[in-house]
């Protein structure tokens, strides 16, 4: 059944990803243990968020003030895929 | 034991089913549904890293006190929502260009293998 | 793409308002509850598809013209970084937050623990929320209004 080269190559691929990827899953730590590390960046920013920014929603203040040059980056991101699509779906006018 | 390990072996499940979508199919829009399938496992697994076991969310409008999550996983997460959008806005686009110049949507024939 | 009948027309008018307060309200409220502005642009592109879908693409294009919309989406990229450059020009520093406790507007400051939001706070939050939101509507509802005009008759399809 499998007669082309590619097909077989493609079986053993998947088949060293799937195993490798499950024994990983085995070894991670348990779900929501924390205990020997202590998170101290998230601790800081959790302790201090409403006093350094003002914001009672954590998550915005990491995300607008304490990295917001991700943000940045992410605003470049979404403006270079709306120049894409227009540029693909032009019509020159004759 | 094992079953405390279980948001893990979702995330592996979705990956496994977008890589069998990926490497298997010649279609080229499930190749793309298979690449977005394996984008959502990565960003269950981001998510999914950031709990401490009894926690509440890390809000403190009207909030009830006592542990909170990790709050920058969720930062991260967020910017990985809106970049997987736009390659697959991107990617469709070229499918549709693609579809105009070669008239089939069938991958091996476009490669041009000989059968 | 040509739109569908009569009574889809209705609930879709009826609905659309409800949503876009409904989006407008987790775009503004992003310092005090769950949301932000990604995900109440999300919301608002959502009915923005919803009204295209239902009245056809050739309706919805001849009344919203794309450099419009080219023109909503870069002024919200400007708001945005021109905020973080006002923040160099006051105090050294990109993207420091200027208004947090000065004296012109959101400029209280909550007291700690579990508290009620206060709308008046957070300095330049609530301004780059609205920012990216601006960007995130105008962004979406291109990618999906030129991919449906596109294949028409009159946009250059086959069909």
């Amino acid at each position: 059944m499998k007669m082309s080269k590619r097909n077989f190559a493609a079986v053993i691929f998947f088949t060293i990803v799937a195993v490798f990827l499950f024994f990983t899953a085995l070894l991670m730590h348990p779900f929501g243990d924390f205990d020997e590390n202590e998170p101290e960046m998230d601790q800081r920013i959790i302790d201090n968020s409403q006093t350094e920014t003002g914001a009672n929603n954590a998550v915005t203040g990491v995300v607008f003030d304490y990295r917001g040059f991700d943000t940045l980056g992410e605003a470049t991101v979404l403006f270079t895929a709306v120049a894409g699509v227009i540029l693909v779906f032009r019509r020159l006018k004759k | 034991m094992m079953t405390l390990n279980l948001p893990y072996i979702a995330v592996i499940g979705l990956i496994l089913v977008g890589l069998i979508a990926v490497v298997f199919k010649r279609n080229l829009i499930k190749i793309v549904i298979g690449i977005t399938i394996i984008e959502s496992g990565v960003n269950l697994f981001l998510i999914t890293l950031g709990y401490r076991e009894g926690s509440v969310a890390p809000i403190y409008s009207n909030s009830p006190g006592g542990l909170m999550s990790l709050p920058v996983p969720q930062a991260l997460t967020l910017t990985s929502i809106v970049i997987g959008v736009a390659v697959l806005a991107l990617m469709i686009s070229f499918i549709v260009h693609i579809y105009r110049h070669y008239n089939t949507l069938d991958a091996s024939k476009i490669r041009g293998d000989e059968e | 793409m040509s739109g569908m009948s009569k009574i889809v027309k209705t609930i879709a008018s009826i609905t659309f308002p409800f949503v876009m307060i409904y989006g407008l309200y987790i775009i503004a409220h992003g310092h005090l509850t769950p949301g932000g502005g990604f995900q109440g642009g999300a919301i608002v592109a959502s009915g923005a598809a919803m009204i295209l879908v239902a009245y056809g693409s050739i309706w919805t294009m001849g009344k919203v013209k794309e450099k419009y919309l080219s023109v909503l989406e870069s002024t919200g990229a400007i708001v945005f970084i021109g905020t973080a450059i006002f923040g160099l020009l006051f105090a050294g520093i990109f993207f420091n937050n200027f208004l947090f406790d000065g004296n012109i507007i959101f400029n209280i400051v909550p007291e700690k623990g579990s508290t009620v939001g206060i709308l008046n706070s957070a300095g330049t939050l609530p301004i780059m929320n609205f920012a990216v939101g601006l960007k995130v509507i105008a962004g979406l509802f291109v990618i999906v209004l030129v991919m449906a005009y596109a294949t028409t008759k009159r946009g250059g399809g086959k069909k």
